[in-house]
């Protein structure tokens, strides 16, 4: 009985999402449609990210670089088997085939390079996997940049434009019941042991080095989904779009909803999407803005908006009904 | 053998600027146990008071020697205040916070640096704001324009590269059948060692020097033993940020091209230095320093060029997987 309710809550999401999603698809205007499918993208990164440097208490700031690994990868897969069409099914249905393929071969070679990374550099004290993902990130530009299937500098266009608000809210959807899933299994416990002392947590047997492999394996499969959902929309992908800017964009969003805390990331992506949507005008300012959110968040409220609480914490009507003293 | 002299001279001429950078990050870890992320952007912002205080001289159109010792000087004390100012404001009021706090900040510090220097000029942006009350019906009073007129149209620099004006005349000497060798690479060659030996002095003969050994080793202890614990990681910051400034107009010296982006690549090559001499130890940073300097060089010349970059990041990876503490660094077991 109590497995069965487990499944159905990891199931009940995306059976309730599709027809939800589908229905919103056919009332959008494709501006909207477009805002709200970046929206998607960035709360994908946000959560995804959220599970390294929130859950694990690891700092990652390369979150970009396996977006451009993950994109690059299902845009070779889109455009290699574009012209291949599976016999006596319809087109349309093949064509969603390859990006459903296109989206896992992406993911797996996000995972593959998170592997890679993570497993040298975990080993030690977190501050190291922050200046390692910038180096990486700073490699994978280059690499891109001299590799002539990868297009170099100019990219990949023509890309198939698979994504729609229906992929783009499942991807929301999966990685949400990922994360909280994750949050909420022995697993995830060791993740936030290994957060709140990494010493006493190796004490208690955990396998401290393994799980925060793990977890950062995971957060690079699903940053690989978001780039990968990102450039079918625009059709374009170009070494342009994963630079450390995009890296920190995630960050503050991570930080501003509060690291450890899902529903916080997933405010903070949305409003943070919006605001920058709106202020295309003060493009250049947008660094400096981020920088100085971060030092002043920082000094004034280190533990973001939220800190490690949902909003149903946060929210007093439905604080009431929680215990005192039930964990969150 | 003349390529392989060639290289090593090229080598160490590069290594001396990573090894000088690299004391920064060393130090401020020895004492704080923090990556400081700002570091490079301190070299950078060195090489821009730099060449705006050369400009303010004059020194483009009538170098002279002591134009150049005032340019030196000029940019050490900018480095210096900027690294007590990040050191007091960004960094102390976190110093009983989470670690992750403070490299946050650390993070936020540096792209604050490498992006401010990258917006227009603060007449260009004052401008831009008066066009916009305009564009809003608004008049601009007299004074607010006479105010934006104020304002320095050169800083900040924005994103297109400088050139650093020459402190001196470039001559090339030509020795052992070939090896080509500038004035500039035995005077940066020179000044990076004097200084080098200069901190070796500070650090390990002066009273100055055994606090900060002593804070390095515990900071609680040393306090309750009565050194000044803040002044002690204040002056630390400081005297990181110099070496960077020295780093920074020996590069600028001889590379001309300065831009706000400057101080990232050097910035993490030298931490990547500071690593594999063993992170905390003063004589590993330079020895590391001198390696990667090496290196790097060795890499570019016989492979492909665009490897340079790399070859730093294969070394870190390769240092984190079979001796993370480093060449000269000890064994050290997290405690409780």
């Amino acid at each position: 009985m109590e497995r069965a309710r487990l499944v159905l809550r990891s199931v009940a999401p995306f059976l309730v999402a599709l027809p939800v999603l589908w229905f919103v698809q056919g009332s959008l205007a494709s501006y909207t449609s477009f805002v709200a499918i970046n929206i998607a993208v960035n709360v994908i990164l946000a959560v995804s990210l959220n599970v390294v440097n929130g859950f694990t208490g690891q700092f990652s700031i390369g979150h970009a670089a396996f977006m451009a690994v993950g994109a690059y990868t299902a845009a070779l897969v889109t455009t290699g088997l574009e012209s291949l069409a599976i016999p006596g099914v319809p087109a349309a249905v093949s064509g969603q085939a390859v990006f459903l393929v296109a989206l896992a071969v992406g993911m797996l070679a996000a995972s593959v390079a998170g592997l890679v990374v993570g497993i040298p550099t975990l080993r030690l004290r977190g501050d190291y996997l922050a200046i390692v993902t910038l180096g990486f990130g700073e490699i994978i530009r280059v690499i891109i940049e001299n590799t002539r299937v990868l297009g170099q500098a100019t990219g990949i266009s023509g890309l198939p434009a698979c994504t729609n608000v229906v992929w783009a809210g499942m991807g929301v959807v999966l990685t949400v019941v990922m994360a909280r899933r994750l949050l909420q299994s022995t697993q995830g416990r060791a993740l936030l042991a290994i957060r709140e002392d990494e010493v006493a947590a190796e004490a208690m047997g955990v396998d401290t080095v393994g799980w925060k492999v793990r977890a950062f394996v995971i957060s690079a499969a699903f940053a690989g989904l978001a780039g990968a959902l990102l450039v079918h929309k625009i059709q374009l992908v170009t070494p342009r779009m994963f630079t450390f800017v995009k890296s920190m964009e995630v960050v503050v969003m991570v930080v501003l909803g509060g690291m450890g805390s899902i529903t916080g990331s997933i405010v903070a992506a949305a409003v943070l999407t919006i605001a920058l949507e709106t202020l295309q005008a003060a493009d250049q300012y947008r660094m400096v803005i981020f920088s100085m959110l971060l030092i002043v968040l920082m000094l004034t409220r280190p533990s973001g908006l939220f800190g490690t609480r949902e909003i149903w914490d946060v929210l007093p009507r439905w604080r009431r009904r929680r215990a005192p003293g039930e964990a969150p | 053998m003349t390529e392989f002299l060639q290289h090593v001279v090229n080598g160490v001429s590069l290594g001396t600027i990573y090894a000088l950078i690299a004391l920064g990050y060393t130090m401020v870890y020895g004492v704080l146990k923090l990556i400081n992320f700002a570091h490079g952007d301190v070299y950078m912002v060195a090489a821009f008071s730099g060449f705006y205080i050369a400009t303010g001289l004059g020194v483009r159109d009538d170098p002279t020697v002591g134009k150049a010792v005032a340019v030196f000087l000029g940019s050490m004390v900018v480095a210096g205040a900027l690294g007590w100012a990040i050191e007091r404001f960004a960094y102390r009021p976190l110093r009983n916070r989470p670690r992750l706090a403070t490299l946050i900040t650390a993070i936020g510090v540096s792209f604050l640096l490498e992006y401010g220097f990258q917006l227009p000029s603060l007449q260009a942006q004052g401008r831009s704001l008066e066009e916009v009350l305009r564009g809003w019906g608004w008049t601009v009073p007299g004074w607010f324009d006479a105010l934006v007129t104020a304002l320095p149209s050169t800083f900040p620099p924005g994103p297109t590269p400088r050139f650093f004006p020459e402190p001196f005349t470039r001559v090339d000497w030509t020795v052992l059948g070939g090896v080509h060798i500038s004035n500039y690479d035995v005077v940066s060659f020179l000044v990076a060692f004097a200084f080098m030996l200069g901190l070796q002095w500070i650090v390990y003969r002066t009273r100055f020097g055994m606090a900060m050994r002593a804070v390095s080793f515990d900071p609680r202890v040393a306090g309750l033993m009565g050194i000044p614990v803040n002044r002690v990681i204040s002056t630390t910051f400081v005297l990181g940020s110099v070496l960077a400034a020295v780093a920074a107009l020996l590069v600028a010296g001889s590379r001309p091209r300065i831009d706000p982006i400057m101080g990232l690549m050097p910035g993490l090559k030298a931490f990547v230095a500071a690593v594999f001499g063993g992170i905390g130890n003063v004589p590993g940073a330079m020895l590391g320093g001198l390696v990667l300097g090496l290196a790097e060089e060795m890499v570019a010349g016989y492979t492909v060029s665009s490897f340079r970059d790399g070859i730093a990041f294969a070394i870190l990876i390769l240092v984190l997987l079979v001796r993370p503490e480093g060449l000269l660094g000890r064994v050290t077991v997290e405690k409780v």
